[in-house]
């Protein structure tokens, strides 16, 4: 068969990519090995937000019922109903896409993508049939699979990725989380909500090292007194499986093995590797395809976008360039390459940013103002009981645009949208101080940083 | 689909020169990339394109003189019409002498009614749109470009954004200082008000008396002839010159430049007696601050920091070069500057800021062969320093006898409305008494 636009992967990217190109009126093609909706649907942000509101909820009615007034005799949680809630919501949003495919008369083809040259590529059913197609521009949109631990591998029980960590059919006793990116983080909170001892291992000096240092901080502090044991700065110099399940050995002064951790299961949350599609010769960075101003890379009408272009790995990152990318193709639009984005990690408390950490300003050599408000002098936050956390926003002088925004606490996820349009529409702490903001709601933080910044706070 | 229209590239310019289009009909244009050059009145520079897509229409020839917003080019996708002309042509049917567009002006007395005919148009038939909104219409702009173009002094009106739907963004504001569409100088807003930039009635440029017919031939002005033929005859016919002179023993000064360059050696940087010069001449002003301001209306606008213009000799004319921020600049450092700057007039590459914004004015014909002369004000400046050349000629000594010596001749004009005498005799002794005594210069 021979497309306009022959897509390969079926992810946040490639999907997306597709319905835009088929919306110009393009024939469309979207490979696909496992299920429409890649990665972010089937393996990462959606069914681990499932599993997250599970653990959120049960953490409040487990440790917090008393603050509330609730009273249980016996709360039990089944493990195999949690996980499979997840993979059910998962399931149902792959469907989606798949109808979508359908709705936009995009081919679903269903099979592993090898090029045979910069325009035909040869998918592999399951079954071991082939097909040969055709594009006049083929967009790589494979994405990444889990960065493993080199030689000690995934095997799917002890050692294990994120995939498998969502879907472990018997809740471990302890675990062991190398790794406090997003979702290192995540599962901490997740398996510690349930009971599971958990250590986080991170190596750089602070968990979610890219989030503003008081962020990070505060969330730590918050990590371990609801008992995870947080271990930063720690380099992981030997790891080996026991009997009872894995040992971790820490560097410890001197370079000489220090603390060792004995847990049930290692999850390896050290990032991501790519996934490229064979039979073409393309250039790398870092193991990343590499691509010009217009996705476009190094073989002509062979273009990438995506996790697989390399950081930031997001989803919402990775539909954005699918379309700059496409709309490049096909629309006459000069693409824009991605310059600031939100980023979000759903632990509790949420965490939330856009554009530069106070480090990243004060590096800049920027003049920068900060406004702080704490979540604690915030009514709706007090009212719903959760008052951990705070805004902090970075603004640039002399005229005041915000530089950054950084969110900890309850629904902080929801909360960055409005620092992301002020951002996009280049407003300035008059247009947000100006702008009313409904009370009682979270979003009066964002109003009073602002304030606070000029001196204009009510509540500190 | 965008029109472009001809940017203002200096805070002088009225109208431009197409001097060469960078892309031709059908060529793909980015934003940011340069479509063509345009000769200002100060210099001739490359003008981006806001937009992307593809160059539809040029509507101006290589050559061809254009004045600020008037349309040259447009760019759109391939598929879409544009218009052919650049005006709109006026219709041929009606009478020369009633332009179609004046019907609300009362006319003048008439003996007979004159009935319009229906078909007839009312108006000039409708333009091409125009990328400058009318008087009051609404600029789309982000609050952050708008405050940045408020405190650059930049009419947001002639940016073509690269935001959504137009919008215009900082980068774009940004980028109209550093490319085209130059308004005032950031350091010194004040000159916006300045009256002589924009004179209510600018006097004409014929000059009386001179017949045309008499010529030979008529050279076109170049853009910066006109400049200079408008702002020193408003300099000249409204500003109160008054002028002084004095004398200087200049042979401290060619004593400390030889040691100076001496000690520099061969392939070092050699000091000019011009750039001892202009290193006294700064501490004179720093001396006397009142010499650093301009007229404004209602008040005198005093400048802190120095911002020292040069006069350069170009082929077409001349052109003042800053020196900014001179107060803190060590005699290598202006020196070097001087040199650099020179060039690069010469040769057209110099960029706005780099012409804008001066504070003073140093002339120097010394090296021309001229004793002593009295220059323009160049305004909103009040005050420009003429310096002759260094004389060899007899002096009587301090012992009453006479000898052979090297004299300098400085004059200064300066506008009355906010330098007097004494404040301009002031000046001229700190000066004398900086050049006789160069070693106080230095320190």
């Amino acid at each position: 068969m021979h497309y306009d636009l022959l897509v390969i992967g079926g992810g946040p990217a490639g999907y997306v990519g597709g319905i835009r190109a088929a919306q110009l009126g393009k024939k469309v093609g979207c490979v696909e090995m496992d299920r429409a909706g890649g990665t972010c649907l089937n393996w990462g942000c959606i069914p681990t937000k499932s599993l997250l509101k599970n653990a959120e909820l049960y953490h409040t009615m487990s440790q917090r019922a008393a603050e509330y007034g609730l009273k249980f005799d016996k709360l039990t949680y089944d493990w195999e109903k949690i996980i499979g809630r997840s993979r059910t919501v998962a399931g149902k949003l792959a469907g989606g896409v798949e109808f979508l495919f359908k709705k936009n008369k995009i081919d679903y083809l269903r099979g592993e993508a090898s090029f045979k040259d910069g325009r035909k590529v040869i998918v592999k059913a399951a079954d071991g049939s082939t097909q040969e197609h055709t594009g006049d521009k083929i967009l790589i949109a494979t994405g990444t699979v889990s960065r493993q631990l080199p030689d000690f591998a995934f095997d799917g029980k002890t050692i294990i990725g994120s995939k498998a960590a969502m879907t472990l059919p018997k809740q471990p006793e302890s675990i062991i989380i190398l790794g406090a990116g997003a979702i290192g983080v995540e599962f901490a909170y997740f398996f510690n909500a349930f009971g599971t001892k958990v250590t986080l291992i991170e190596m750089l000096p602070r968990i979610l090292p890219v989030e503003d240092e008081e962020v990070s901080a505060l969330l730590e502090r918050s990590y371990s007194k609801s008992g995870i044991k947080v271990l930063t700065g720690a380099k992981v110099v030997e790891q080996k499986l026991t009997k009872k399940g894995v040992q971790v050995t820490l560097e410890g002064k001197d370079g000489k093995p220090g603390e060792s951790i004995e847990g049930e299961v290692l999850l390896v949350a050290i990032g991501v590797s790519p996934v490229i599609p064979p039979g073409l010769k393309l250039d790398l960075d870092r193991g990343f395809i590499k691509t010009d101003a217009h996705y476009q890379t190094n073989v002509l009408n062979v273009f990438a976008a995506g996790d697989i272009i390399g950081p930031p790995w997001l989803a919402h990152v990775a539909s954005w360039e699918a379309i700059q990318a496409v709309e490049g193709m096909f629309a006459g639009h000069t693409p824009k390459k991605i310059e600031i984005f939100p980023g979000c990690t759903y632990c509790q408390p949420q965490v939330a940013s856009i554009g530069l950490t106070e480090r990243a300003a004060k590096e800049k050599g920027l003049k920068y103002k900060v406004g702080k408000f704490p979540f604690s002098a915030s009514g709706k936050a007090l009212a719903v009981g959760d008052s951990e956390g705070f805004v902090k926003l970075i603004f640039r002088e002399p005229h005041g645009e915000i530089l950054g925004a950084h969110i900890i606490g309850n629904e902080a996820t929801e909360l960055i949208a409005e620092m992301g349009l002020a951002i996009t529409l280049e407003a300035t702490h008059e247009e947000i101080e100006a702008t009313i903001h409904a009370h009682p709601t979270l979003s009066e933080a964002i109003h009073e940083a602002n304030g606070a910044a000029y001196g204009l706070a009510i509540h500190i | 689909m965008a029109d472009i229209t001809m940017p203002k590239l200096s805070d002088t310019m009225t109208e431009g020169t197409l001097v060469k289009w960078k892309k031709k009909v059908g060529d793909k244009v980015e934003s940011g990339e340069v479509i063509a050059e345009v000769e200002t009145d100060k210099a001739t520079m490359e003008m981006e394109s806001f937009d992307e897509g593809i160059l539809t229409e040029i509507y101006v020839q290589e050559g061809q003189k254009v004045e600020i917003g008037q349309r040259i080019a447009r760019i759109g996708d391939a598929s879409s019409p544009a218009p052919k002309t650049a005006t709109p042509a006026a219709p041929s049917t009606q009478s020369p002498a009633a332009p179609a567009a004046t019907p609300a002006t009362p006319a003048a007395p008439s003996t007979q009614t004159t009935p319009v005919p229906a078909s007839s148009p009312a108006a000039p038939a409708p333009g091409p749109a125009a990328t400058k909104p009318a008087d009051g219409a609404r600029v789309k702009a982000s609050p952050l470009a708008k405050k940045v173009a408020a405190s650059k002094g930049i009419d947001l009106s002639a940016i073509v954004g690269s935001g959504p739907g137009g919008r215009i963004l900082e980068k774009d504001v940004m980028a109209s200082t550093a490319t085209v569409s130059v308004a005032k100088p950031a350091a010194a807003p004040v000159y916006a008000a300045a009256p002589m930039v924009a004179p209510v009635a600018a006097p004409s440029r014929t000059a009386a008396g001179v017949a045309p017919a008499l010529a030979d031939r008529r050279v076109p002005l170049t853009g910066m002839r006109k400049a200079i033929a408008d702002r020193l005859l408003i300099s000249k016919t409204q500003i109160p010159h008054f002028y002084l002179h004095v004398e200087v023993d200049a042979g401290p000064l060619m004593k400390i430049r030889a040691e100076i360059n001496q000690a520099a050696g061969e392939g070092g940087n050699k000091i000019s007696v011009n750039d001892l010069i202009l290193k006294a001449t700064i501490a004179a002003i720093a001396k006397n601050p009142k010499t650093n301001a301009s007229f404004d209306g209602d008040a005198i606008a005093e400048y802190e920091r120095i911002n020292l213009a040069v006069a350069v000799a170009v082929d077409e004319g001349l052109v003042t070069p800053v020196i900014r921020d001179a107060r803190l600049r060590s005699l290598t450092d202006i020196s070097l500057t001087v040199k650099d700057l020179a060039a690069r007039a010469r040769t057209k590459k110099l960029k706005p800021e780099e012409y804008q914004g001066g504070t003073f004015t140093v002339s120097n014909l010394g090296s021309y062969g001229i004793d002593q002369f009295d220059a323009i004000i160049n305004p909103p400046q009040s005050v420009i320093l003429s310096v002759g050349r260094v004389m060899k000629q007899p002096v009587v000594t301090e012992a009453g006898e006479l000898a052979v010596g090297e004299r300098l001749n400085l004059g200064v004009s300066c506008d009355h409305r906010v330098v007097d005498g004494a404040i301009g005799a002031a000046f001229l002794a700190s000066l004398k008494s900086l050049i006789e005594n160069p070693v106080t210069m230095l320190v």
